[in-house]
């Protein structure tokens, strides 16, 4: 090896690998929703345009699907380089633990399996297949859409709460218990909030680009409808999703007090601990800035025993055992940020839902309509943070107590070149799949009013002749 | 309990090379079917035959890693210690074939067409070499186990690797060429079908003489699986031989029906003949399959969940294969509401 070659391979790999995991989970998860609740509100669709022989709703469908060819396309590789990723960047922690780990990614690679066959037959089934027959192929993507989430979570609330195996002298793990693996103690809690954060997050993202359609002035029938169905979906998701996130923070607060210290930027155990908005910890560990809720984060953690209920605070933790100081702060922050979103797209659910009882309509003000465009990305945000929440939050651990981060990653000195890659590749392929998603909304606008030849659940077309030219697909 | 799930691993494995394969050969053509216009028709064709399938097919790779990684976890460790950058390469060829192919279809303009479909056609070629390489990096014994990283550069830069990463890209090349002419017969297509027929043939014969060099190239740099293929496993590499010779002949007579089973079985019985060759390591000379397998009750989930994947999978995707076959499935139709068509009719 030349000097130049060694010294490019000596990086230490551990901050590396934890920025390209992170950076590559950030990236697949903006597309989870939409993989998991874009089926569902597509059928919705499809569902009132057969029942009611509605044109527009069959078109949402159609063009739904369309778009969900291409992001399921790219949902499906970005999680495959996750499971590269999980022998390529920490083949020490799958090296020990994935007996157990490996369990909910088995019955996860079911439920992908029947996603990628289920998706494929209904984008390519418009044409030839029954109207019900059809849309029945639909359901079991929405089934199994729910099902990998359930499963890949109660991979992640394993590393938050391992359980279900037993580990000999020398740390290898020599009996395990499946079941106990998967349904772990956090796993209710965290599949639940991640299923319905889809759907949230789902709902608000598709409803937000209508919502700025609708702004831009177009509000026919069909933009109305696109921005109903999604929208609906969003409402009925953002207060249960008040609902199951307090019960997982409950929970932290019962079963992982590390993680909530951090979350709650608590120094010292206490009562009366009061809720800080913002705000940030120091290396003395006072914590500084912020607006303080007297109280209340005591009381939120237990309203039975109110502001006397005690919260463990970060003195109760070897430093080293716990998140640091920089990583409590991001916990802290990233918290207030999905708790902030949250609250707010909860109120925009209230005023929508109200105008409907009030009114029979959505609300007409173009405020709502300018708040419910930017939703989407809010929502997306809110996901991202709960996200660094759950994975900050537990460090050191990759696996909880039991294996550090730094323990468990590859020994490769080259990592920060793979993520410098990496990251180039991804960008290139996001900023490429906003840019053909957009071009597929525009050539669609412009079609408008043009003949088209296709007829969705139609006759079958004539078998397409040699033609020469660029432009005419076959089939 | 052990060497079942290794079965079931390579049934997978097998199941990756034929269905899976068969889509990166048909990006291998995509790539060599020459400019926008001459390679117009043969890229409307790969795009047709394997745009519904492919997502569905390389799921078989997920059902690979996550049986490895969760029945023989050692093993799984230690091969992506060693083999970190060629898997690195195969995963971010993945991404880049899969977006590719996925943009291709989504826009008209024949510029960027272009430009996604070049990108999805080399990643097919590159990812099916790293895969070879890897599987030749572990066929060779060039992984050690035991979480010690072999060399990062020559455990898959050399001749075994080599062999195996040009292998699974002529292979894959041949079977996709011979589902082509399948496919170009079904559509009725008679120019594609003599496209392709030349095509398969080509690579047919030049996957021959791959594999009849390999044996050299094995004798010499990876004697415990040249050895098992001269002995226990040689009922299945003269299988894989007179099957490839079979749908050789069958090209030649223009009897492309039988061309295709004949194809599969040729490159399923290689794949098995590895994993048979390998037996009873699954790291050659260093780790055996006994020895990096994980609790039993982990290894009986393994096999309750392929179990339930027998059940539920197989079908569904006898279904995808049957829908698709019978031309049932179709690219979507464009825009519907702005004629007035009957939604409902049929």
């Amino acid at each position: 090896m030349t000097p130049l070659a060694g010294t490019l391979l000596a990086v230490d790999p551990v901050p590396w690998a934890r920025s390209q995991m992170a950076f590559t989970l950030a990236a697949h998860i903006v597309l989870v929703p939409l993989g998991v609740a874009w089926a569902f509100m597509a059928l919705v669709a499809n569902w009132r345009a057969i029942k009611r022989d509605d044109r527009d709703a069959l078109l949402l469908a159609q063009r739904w699907a369309k778009y969900m060819a291409v992001t399921f396309a790219v949902g499906a590789v970005t999680g495959t380089v996750l499971s590269f990723e999980f022998g390529l960047l920490w083949p020490t922690f799958m090296g020990r633990f994935g007996a157990a780990f490996g369990i909910p990614f088995a019955i996860e690679g079911l439920f992908f399996f029947l996603e990628a066959i289920f998706i494929a037959i209904y984008i390519y089934g418009w044409k030839r297949m029954q109207p019900w027959h059809h849309f029945w192929s639909g359901v079991p993507i929405v089934v199994a859409g729910i099902g990998g989430t359930v499963s890949v979570i109660a991979a992640n609330a394993w590393m938050n709460e391992p359980s279900g195996f037993t580990l000999d002298s020398a740390g290898k793990v020599t009996q395990v218990e499946p079941l106990s693996v998967i349904f772990n103690k956090a796993m209710p809690y965290q599949a639940l909030h991640m299923t319905v954060a889809a759907y949230l997050v789902g709902g608000f993202l598709i409803a937000s680009v209508y919502a700025a359609g609708m702004l831009k002035g177009r509000t026919d029938r069909y933009h109305r409808l696109g921005f109903l169905i999604p929208f609906t979906v969003a409402v009925v998701a953002a207060p249960l999703q008040m609902i199951t996130g307090d019960a997982l923070a409950r929970f932290v607060y019962s079963n992982e007090p590390a993680k909530f210290a951090s979350i709650e930027l608590v120094p010292k155990t206490s009562s009366d601990v009061p809720e800080t908005l913002f705000g940030h910890l120091d290396a003395e560990g006072t914590v500084s800035g912020g607006i303080r809720i007297p109280g209340m984060a005591s009381w939120l953690s237990d309203p039975r025993t109110g502001t006397a209920t005690v919260v463990t605070g970060r003195n109760a933790f070897a430093s080293d055992d716990q998140p640091t100081v920089a990583e409590a702060n991001v916990v802290h922050l990233a918290w207030d940020v999905m708790i902030g979103i949250g609250t707010l797209l909860t109120l925009l659910a209230v005023w929508y839902a109200i105008s409907w009882v009030v009114r029979r309509d959505m609300p007409r003000s173009r405020l709502f309509l300018r708040i419910a465009a930017g939703a989407g990305i809010l929502s997306i945000v809110a996901l991202e943070a709960g996200w660094v929440v759950t994975e900050v939050g537990r460090q050191p651990w990759i696996v909880h107590e039991y294996l550090r981060v730094k323990d468990a990653a590859t020994t490769n000195g080259g990592v920060w070149i793979t993520f410098c890659v990496v990251c180039a590749v991804y960008l290139a392929v996001g900023t490429t799949l906003i840019l053909v998603l957009r071009r597929m909304s525009r050539r669609w606008r412009e079609q408008r009013g043009e003949e088209e030849s296709d007829v969705p659940y139609g006759p079958r077309p004539p078998l397409p002749a040699p033609v020469p030219g660029d432009e005419v697909p076959i089939g | 309990m052990s060497a079942l799930v290794a079965v079931v691993l390579f049934f997978g494995v097998t199941a990756y090379a034929v269905f899976g394969g068969a889509d990166f050969g048909a990006g291998f053509w995509d790539l060599v079917a020459g400019g926008a216009q001459r390679g117009q028709r043969p890229r409307a064709l790969v795009d047709h035959s394997i745009g519904p399938v492919w997502e569905a097919n390389h799921v078989w790779l997920i059902f690979c890693l996550v049986v490895l990684w969760t029945a023989f976890s050692p093993a799984f460790a230690s091969i992506t210690l060693t083999l970190f950058v060629p898997l690195t390469l195969a995963a971010l060829g993945i991404v880049l074939r899969g977006s590719g192919f996925a943009f291709r279809k989504s826009v008209f303009a024949t510029r960027e067409r272009r430009g996604y479909g070049a990108v999805f056609a080399s990643s097919s070629v590159l990812v099916p070499y790293c895969m070879g390489a890897v599987a030749g990096a572990i066929a060779s014994g060039r992984v050690p186990a035991g979480g010690v990283a072999g060399d990062w550069w020559s455990s898959w830069m050399n001749p075994t690797s080599i062999l195996g990463g040009v292998l699974a890209v002529t292979v894959c090349a041949y079977l996709a060429a011979v589902y082509l002419v399948h496919d170009a017969g079904r559509l009725d297509q008679r120019d594609m079908v003599r496209y392709f027929a030349a095509r398969a043939t080509c690579a047919a014969v030049v996957a021959g003489v791959v594999a009849f060099a390999g044996v050299f190239v094995l004798y010499a740099d990876a004697s415990y699986l040249f050895h098992g293929l001269t002995s226990r496993a040689l009922p299945l590499v003269i299988v894989s031989a007179l099957c490839g010779l079979g749908s050789l002949w069958m090209l030649a007579r223009g009897a492309y029906r039988f061309a295709r089973p004949l194809a599969i079985g040729a490159v399923a019985a290689v794949v098995v003949g590895w994993g048979v060759a390998q037996w009873p390591y699954v790291l050659p000379e260093t780790l055996k399959v006994a020895q990096a397998a994980a609790p039993t009750a982990t290894l009986a989930s393994v096999l309750v969940v392929f179990a339930a994947a027998a059940v539920l999978i197989l079908p569904s995707l006898g279904l995808l294969y049957v829908l698709d076959q019978r031309s049932v499935l179709q690219e979507p139709p464009a825009d519907a509401h702005e004629r007035g068509g009957d939604a409902r009719a049929v």
